[in-house]
């Protein structure tokens, strides 16, 4: 097992690396530099500029010391706004963001997990394919078009929830279901399937000749086993809920990294899309490790050690 | 009881020769597939769908008079009507054939993308597999590691940097999102890579690619085909996910993603420019969704569930 996350932490690593490697120099092969907006800087000030920010030093020099300031959790100074850092930005944001993400999560976890079950203890019958038309359309509709429904019915037609901004539990409940809603349309299916597939087994048909209740059947033997792949969709789960952030948070005008990366797109503020990118791309790798080491402890059938040697 | 006379009973002679004989025709792989999948009234249902969407994509654009990109500036943002099926939008263009020209941006960014992701994948993860060893370890230790990356960070940072364009957007898309086909095929080549026939082309001197080409990937062709139809809709969203983010094709190209995003900025006066564009994304996500999973329980009915 330790063999197996040193590994894992190894590549996770590697990958960091080659993130941090390409966004440094996909920035930089940008055409124009920080400082040419539409007003021409006297050369003095942009030459101060350039100095202050270290950018007149090569870029082996440039590169090296942005591997270091990652490494100690220092994204540098935003270039659109004045005296705030990357690291204010990220402080100030990502608290709403992960608030809104959490209970997305929650949502999609809970929600669809329950279809899943009622539709395959229903197999068949209508309830089943009421939750998997409605998986299908989860899974059809992008979540920001899920988002402008979701706000045009239910905030601007029948006011039942604030159009908009980011205030008390009740603005969180929209943005949260809109970003729910594909995570949970799969997770549904997923449950659905490894249900029918675990309902299938031997062991229990054997729970039911021993004499056990319906309920007990599906809580204590099936539901446990069924709910492993599910565990595995969490890491790509987490990445689904953090992109889909991006335009959610903009549609219902909420102040959390999310939106503040997409303005720091249309702003081609470049120390921030560098920033952002690679906090998310750290927080995204160390889910997935986190997932997969939760996944071999869950199921120790899994053979981690070996890797994919044997496929 | 009723009395059965005893003529009535005849000894029927089973005859050994007769045992042996097949009373159906014999049905190719492909045939019993096809069959398979045209009992899938979801997936069929899908089809159709895909069919009109691609005729509506070839002749929707000349069924109005309106050109997609010329403005009207006196017949801004008009409701659907007889003049104009869909509407109009902010400068007056029509909605009805911008939706149709855009169905051509949207699908054709979907099909590139996923065949270029094909093509990639299928020499990336066929060497990896049929080489075996060595190769195949450090092949997908890359795979592994450029997998890692999220996708559409990944396809966001690219976007900033090589700047709008239909190009730029498949160049993007394709440059990490090949690995899942890899993946797949190498799997599969493994699988196939041992058997008799395969030994038996190589003891009759086909070299290298033959054996891929002719006997590995078609055999291999149910799980790449699946895999290529459920890849176009997801990079037929991300079209729409980066349109979103300003990262779309450049005005006055049209694709649905650009167009869905306009609409929802207008979307509390204007709903309709939002309602049309939106719709046949959900339709083509889902119309490609329903085919690809009726193809994989028509290649597989094992897997069905």
């Amino acid at each position: 097992m330790l063999r197996y996350i040193s590994r894992r932490l190894l590549y996770m690593l590697v990958s960091l690396f080659l993130i941090v490697t390409a966004t440094f120099f996909l920035m930089r092969a940008v055409p124009g530099g920080p400082f040419s907006g539409e007003k021409k800087l006297p050369p003095e000030i942009e030459k101060n500029l350039n100095e202050y920010y270290g950018l007149d030093r090569p870029w082996y020099n440039q590169y090296f010391d942005y591997l270091v300031s990652v490494a100690k959790w220092d994204f540098g100074p935003s270039f659109k706004y004045k005296g705030q850092t990357v690291n204010d930005l990220i402080n100030e944001g990502f608290p709403v963001s992960f608030f809104l993400g959490m209970e997305a999560l929650l949502l999609a976890v809970s929600i669809g997990i329950l279809l899943g079950i009622i539709a395959a203890l229903n197999h068949n019958k209508w309830p089943d394919y009421g939750a998997m038309v409605f998986a299908v359309l989860g899974i059809s509709v992008p979540s920001f078009i899920m988002a402008s429904a979701l706000q045009y019915f239910l905030a601007i037609k029948l006011e039942l929830f604030p159009v908009a901004r980011w205030e008390s539990l009740q603005h969180t409940v929209l943005p949260a279901l809109a970003l729910a809603a594909t995570p949970m349309a799969f997770i549904a299916r997923l449950t659905r399937s490894s249900m029918l597939e675990v309902l299938s087994n031997d062991y229990i048909r054997t729970a039911k000749a021993k004499g056990l209740s319906k309920g007990q059947i599906t809580v204590k033997h099936a539901i446990r086993n069924a709910l492993l792949p599910v565990v595995t969709y969490l890491g790509p789960l987490s990445a689904g809920v953090l992109t889909g952030s991006f335009v959610i948070e903009k549609i219902f005008g909420i102040p959390g990294l999310g939106s503040q990366f997409v303005l720091s797109i249309s702003n081609r503020d470049y120390t921030t899309i560098m920033g952002v990118t690679v906090f998310y791309s750290i927080l995204l790798l160390a889910a997935v490790l986190l997932v997969d080491i939760a996944y071999g402890f869950i199921d120790p059938r899994i053979k981690l050690a070996g890797g994919k040697k044997g496929e | 009881m009723q009395q059965i006379p005893k003529e009535m009973f005849q000894p029927v002679r089973a005859e050994l020769s007769e045992a042996e004989k097949i009373s159906k025709p014999s049905l190719s792989y492909w045939k019993d597939v096809s069959i398979r999948f045209r009992k899938n009234k979801l997936a069929m249902f899908g089809l159709v769908i895909l069919i009109i969407l691609v005729f509506m994509a070839i002749f929707g654009p000349h069924m109005t008079k309106y050109d997609y990109a010329t403005n009207d500036l006196m017949n801004t943002n008009q409701p659907p009507s007889a003049k104009h099926w869909f509407g109009t939008d902010d400068l007056g263009r029509d909605v009805f054939t911008r939706t149709w020209y855009g169905a051509r941006i949207s699908l054709f960014i979907g099909l590139a993308a996923a065949l270029i992701d094909l093509c990639i994948g299928v020499i990336w993860g066929g060497i990896a597999g049929l080489r075996g060893g060595k190769t195949d370890e450090v092949m997908m230790r890359i795979a592994d590691i450029l997998w890692a990356v999220p996708y559409l960070l990944l396809v966001i940072i690219l976007m900033v940097v090589l700047g709008q364009g239909l190009g730029t957007m498949i160049l993007a898309m394709t440059i990490t999102g090949w690995i899942n086909m890899a993946r797949i095929v190498r799997g599969q080549v493994l699988q196939l890579k041992n058997q008799e026939y395969v030994l038996a082309a190589q003891t009759l001197g086909a070299n290298t690619s033959r054996i891929m080409f002719r006997h590995l990937i078609p055999n291999a062709m149910g799980p790449i085909l699946v895999t290529l139809t459920l890849s176009i809709p997801s990079a037929i969203f991300t079209e729409a996910f980066l349109s979103y983010l300003g990262l779309g094709v450049p005005q006055p190209l049209a694709s649905w993603g650009t167009m869905a995003s306009e609409g929802v900025q207008a979307l509390q006066y204007y709903p309709w420019r939002l309602f049309f564009p939106a719709t046949f994304i959900c339709l083509t996500i889902f119309a490609f969704n329903v085919v690809g999973d009726g193809l994989r329980d028509a290649l597989d009915p094992r897997l069905r569930k």
